[in-house]
Parts: C-alpha cells; sequence; structure tokens
C-alpha cells in the first residue's frame, strides 16, 4: 500500500485514469462532476501524448470518445445525470459497436435539471441500458474515495477485456467529499486489438466499426453473440461485499454511499442485539443476484436502501424471486437516508425493537 | 494500356445509389484523391447517416459509421488519437447542416485538422425525400408538399457562407458535379482539402452540390438541369475560405 493522500473523489478517479493509462478525456461542465473535467485540463497537457478537450456538448464528447475508441485506446468521459442523458446514444453506438471505454456518472437529483445533490436515481438508466437497443453496460459503484481510484482500473481492464463499455455509477458525496486514499497503480490487463482502426498500411483489409446491420438475420445474430457475452459476465464478474451476514435475520442491500449510512445503522442495530448484515453490491451490473438468491433462503427480510425512489429494489426481488418481503428505506431529489431513518426500517423488519 | 481504372481506394462492392445519383461520382473522386496523394493506408473515414451510411462498404481504408450528425465529432476523437492518421467525414445536407450543426460548427471552429465532404442535394434521400435545411424556397418533398414557405419554415442553410465566418475554418469550397468541368473542379478542391489534412493546415469543408433524381422525381439529365437552374443561382460556387491564400 503506497502512501495515503487526502484527495477528493473527482480528482482522485481523475489521476487513477492517467495512472491507468487513459491518455483522451473529452467532458463538458456539469456540477457535480467539474472536477474531473478541470482536473484533465490541468494534468493532460503535461502527460506525454495526453489530449484533454472540451467539447462543444455532452453528445459531441462521447462521440469524441467512439472517435478514440475505434482506434483501439484508453478513452474516458464523465458528466452528470442530465449530461449521461446526452451521452446516451453514443453510449448505444459504443455498445452496438463493441467498442470499450470508460463513462463516469457523478449522480445528481433528476428527473430533468433536477438538483444538483447527490443521488442514486440514474440506477434504472445504467443498469437497463441508458439508450435503445439490447445491450449492457459494465456498472461499478464506489463506495469510497478509495474506490473510486480503484474502479478506474477496474472499470478499464473490463471495458476492454469484454469489449464494451463501462460506467462508474459515482454520485455528489463520493464526488465532492475527500478522503484518505492511495494511489496505487491498478491492473488494465492488453487485450486483443486487431479490430482497432489503425489504418491498413495496405498491408490488411479495412476495419470496419459499425453498428448497422440491415439484415435482421445479422443483427439478431449479433445480439444474441453480446448476449452469450453477458452471461459469462454475469457468472464471472459479479462483485459485492458481505458484512455481519454469517448469522443475520435481516439482509440490507445497499451500494455507494446509502451503504455507508446503512453500515452505522447495523453497527447499531448489533449493538442493540438485533441480528441484521449487509450485502453491498459492488458491481450493479452484472447484479450479485447469486449471493441475494442464497441469503433469501437464509434470513426473513430484506431492506433496500437507496436514494432513489426505489429502483435496485426490482433487482433485489428478481434475484430472490420474492422470496422474501422487501422493505425499501429511500430518500431522493438530492437528500440523503439517515442513519436513524435506516435504524427505524431496521425495526420495522425486526418486528420492533429487541 | 490501361486508360482507366477503379481507384484502388475503392472497394470491389457495387454501390447502392439510384441510378443517376451523382453520389458515385463523389465516392470516385475521393478515392481518386486519397490514391493520388499516397494516404488510402492511413487514412480512417467516418461514414455518416443518410445515402452515405453504407460508405463504409465502398471507401477501401478502415472506416468507422457515426450516429447522425456526429461523424466531426467522431472524426475528432479518430484525429486526435493520432495525428499521423488522414481522417475525413462524408455527409449528407440533413445530417450536416440540420442534426449535426453544431458538431460542424464547432469542428471548424476549433480547427481540427480534418477534411468534411458534405453533399447537398436539397432533400433528406434516405428516408425517402423530406424537407432538408437546404431545400430551396418553394421546392416540394414529402414534407413540404405545397413547396417550401419561407414564412413558417423559415430558409435553407448556406454553410459555406456560414462557415466562412468561422475564424478555425481553413478552406471552405463549393463545387457541383454537374458537368465535366465542374467535375475536374470539384476533383481538384477535394485533392486540396486532404492536401491541407496532410500540412496539417486545419479544417477544410468541400460542400458538392449533387442531384436526387428519385427523390425529386426527375430523370437523371433532368435532374442536372434542375440542379444547374436552381441550386446554383441559390448556392453560388467558389471558394468562400481558403486561410492560407489570404495569408500569401
Amino acid at each position: 500500500m503506497s502512501e495515503k493522500v487526502l484527495m477528493k473523489g473527482n480528482e482522485a478517479l481523475a489521476e487513477a485514469a492517467i495512472m491507468a493509462g487513459c491518455k483522451h478525456y473529452f467532458g463538458y461542465p456539469i456540477t457535480p462532476q467539474t472536477e474531473v473535467a478541470a482536473y484533465m485540463a490541468k494534468k493532460m497537457p503535461k502527460t506525454e501524448g495526453g489530449v484533454f478537450l472540451q467539447a462543444e456538448s455532452e453528445i459531441a464528447a462521447i462521440n469524441m470518445v467512439i472517435g478514440v475508441a475505434s482506434t483501439g485506446k484508453r478513452v474516458m468521459t464523465s458528466s452528470s445525470s442530465p449530461g449521461i442523458s446526452l451521452k446516451s446514444e453514443g453510449i448505444s453506438y459504443l455498445a452496438g459497436c463493441d467498442l470499450p471505454a470508460l463513462i463516469i456518472n457523478v449522480q445528481r437529483g433528476g428527473p430533468g435539471l433536477g438538483g444538483i445533490q447527490p443521488s442514486q436515481s440514474d440506477y434504472f438508466q445504467a443498469t437497463k441500458g441508458g439508450g435503445h437497443g439490447d445491450f449492457h453496460l459494465l456498472v461499478l459503484a464506489p463506495n469510497s474515495v478509495q474506490e473510486m481510484v480503484d474502479m478506474v482500473f477496474k472499470g478499464f481492464d473490463l471495458a476492454e477485456k469484454y469489449r464494451m463499455p463501462a460506467m462508474i455509477l459515482s454520485d455528489g458525496t463520493m464526488g465532492q467529499m475527500m478522503e484518505p486514499v492511495s494511489l496505487e497503480k491498478g491492473v488494465v490487463n492488453e487485450y486483443d486489438k486487431s479490430w482497432a482502426l489503425t489504418g491498413t498500411k495496405g498491408e490488411r483489409k479495412p476495419n470496419i466499426v459499425n453498428s448497422l446491420y440491415i439484415a435482421p438475420e445479422e443483427l439478431e445474430k449479433l445480439n444474441f453473440e453480446r448476449y452469450e457475452r453477458y452471461k459469462k459476465i454475469e457468472a464471472e464478474e459479479a462483485l459485492y461485499e458481505e458484512y455481519l451476514m454469517d448469522d443475520a435475520e435481516i439482509c440490507i442491500v445497499a451500494y455507494g454511499v446509502a451503504s455507508r449510512v446503512a453500515k452505522n445503522a447495523i453497527d447499531q442495530a448489533r449493538a442493540e442485539g438485533i441480528k441484521v448484515g449487509m450485502i453491498r453490491p459492488i458491481t450493479l451490473w452484472p447484479f450479485p443476484k447469486k449471493v441475494l438468491s442464497e441469503a433469501a433462503d437464509k434470513v426473513n427480510k430484506f431492506i433496500s436502501v437507496e436514494l432513489s425512489m426505489g429502483q435496485m429494489i426490482e433487482d433485489i426481488e428478481l434475484a430472490i424471486r420474492c422470496k422474501k418481503e422487501v422493505l425499501l428505506c429511500n430518500r431522493t431529489g438530492g437528500m440523503i437516508t439517515t442513519t436513524e431513518d435506516v435504524l427505524n426500517k431496521i425495526y420495522e423488519a425486526n418486528g420492533g425493537k429487541n | 494500356m490501361v486508360v482507366f481504372e477503379k481507384p484502388n481506394a475503392l472497394t470491389e462492392n457495387t454501390l447502392h445509389y439510384c441510378p443517376g445519383c451523382t453520389h458515385g461520382i463523389i465516392h470516385r473522386l475521393v478515392a481518386e484523391a486519397l490514391d493520388e496523394l499516397g494516404v488510402t493506408g492511413r487514412t480512417i473515414g467516418v461514414a455518416s447517416v443518410g445515402c452515405s451510411v453504407f460508405t463504409y462498404n465502398y471507401f477501401n481504408c478502415d472506416m468507422v459509421q457515426a450516429a447522425h450528425g456526429r461523424a466531426p465529432a467522431v472524426a475528432t476523437g479518430v484525429k486526435r488519437s493520432d495525428a499521423n492518421n488522414i481522417v475525413f467525414t462524408y455527409q449528407g445536407d440533413g445530417d450536416l447542416a440540420a442534426i449535426g450543426t453544431a458538431e460542424t460548427v464547432h469542428s471548424a471552429a476549433r480547427g481540427e485538422n480534418i477534411t468534411v465532404i458534405f453533399v447537398n442535394n436539397a432533400i433528406y434521400g434516405m428516408t425517402g425525400g423530406q424537407m432538408a435545411p437546404t431545400t430551396l424556397p418553394g421546392q416540394k418533398t414529402q414534407t413540404s408538399p405545397y413547396g417550401r414557405d419561407v414564412q413558417t419554415v423559415g430558409y435553407p442553410v448556406k454553410v459555406c457562407e456560414m462557415l466562412s465566418q468561422v475564424d478555425g475554418a481553413t478552406y471552405l469550397e463549393r463545387v457541383a458535379v454537374n458537368n465535366v468541368a465542374n467535375v475536374k473542379k470539384a476533383k481538384a478542391a477535394i485533392k486540396k482539402a486532404f492536401q491541407n489534412q496532410i500540412e496539417g493546415k486545419g479544417f477544410s469543408l468541400v460542400e458538392v452540390l449533387s442531384t436526387c433524381p428519385t427523390n425529386w422525381g426527375l430523370a437523371p439529365e433532368k435532374a442536372l438541369e434542375w440542379l444547374e437552374e436552381n441550386m446554383l443561382p441559390y448556392y453560388p460556387l467558389g471558394v468562400y475560405k481558403d486561410k492560407y491564400a489570404e495569408e500569401k
């Protein structure tokens, strides 16, 4: 573990991207992710071969990402909720073209212009597509500044391994808060990039990066193939953290900042003798279905703690096939659930205090 | 002795364009320019959305297919990835002058060192002949069945004139491919637009006035006449900006 430094989440994430060998960043100002762009603007020109470009729109930025990704190079863009909606067209094209890229969403409240305070209400958008067509994004959900760093390496690696876009689904708290962080270089493996547009040099047939298939049989075949890849990802890449689940009778499911609030509540409830634990999804897609399904045979109730009107709760219910009741503990619009909110929901699940 | 052959920069694929459409001529001119400049092997083309959506099947170089209007942004990424890449977009008027206006203006403003081939036939061809940003006043299309009424839908966008006010643009020329003399001029303009990029001179755009016999409802030779009588007066041919010529 290298020496720890005190850094803002957005800046630590940007530094990690440069460490991961990302030399191209395209962005557009929007709160609360602007520090990512500001950091890149400062650092990329000092990095050999580094390119920072402020695009005319989020739409242009994601299409610049497509341009670099098509040449096989590591590339990143970042935005916040309304900006991610604008990028959704390009995200669908990235998926349709089988291009790897890393997209950062530092979520704020919605819908519409919403607000600028932290939120988790883009869960559906991130995990169910976020653009048109049959596709998935790899979705990573950090709950600390350290994970903002670690997930950059993981995100690039998974994106390039499976040739698909990856998203770090962060939120305003993760982006804005400062925490001690170890800036240690993670692993991004090298994968075959013979598909990349590098110029034929007159030595090979042209490479084509494309998502248009006029013959429906052909498009269906490619979608089937893509979903075979997704199956493999669901089987092999789901990440989660368990907290005090061994003897748990109540299972909280929470990710990102909500998981930190939930942890405080769990500690208090445990002190009062209530057997409650947590499964924290680290990947939201693939969703850690297996561990939840297994937990459904052991616990009495689930609680989904999330900063939305209840989006992840649907995936929990699906994962456990509605075997047990799932309660919702939520705030939204930029409001954050308190420890007390979660504690009260634990009492409700427990049938009162012990 | 070979007197005429297909340029190496075109593939063997058969073009899908309608009879009498001038896309085929423009494809050939682009391919000839790439071959003559010896850059086909390091060229990456960006296909757009519209009739030219399938250009990735026709140019014998690496190609990426962009979303509607986004080709200049994709081209920006490809060029910024490696300055040695020769990067061009091939876009129609709906793609470039309506949905992609922002990408067009801002890639020009940034002085992106790319080449834009802009085919203007005053109509949306691929979707069956709707009113384009370039459709002439009074021109009948599927979505302006009584003729383009400028009082309600406004005026056509003159792209070369508009971009001539953008400081970042390097070279803007409007050409046509309606007769042999103009085809030769078009070829020279397209070649210059690529030569500029090779020399790192910045954003070059060649607007090529083209016909759409199918959606104009005219026989090919009548379509050429219509272009001469209607488009040429509204869209005068010529060089709208040549930054380096001005500095000489």
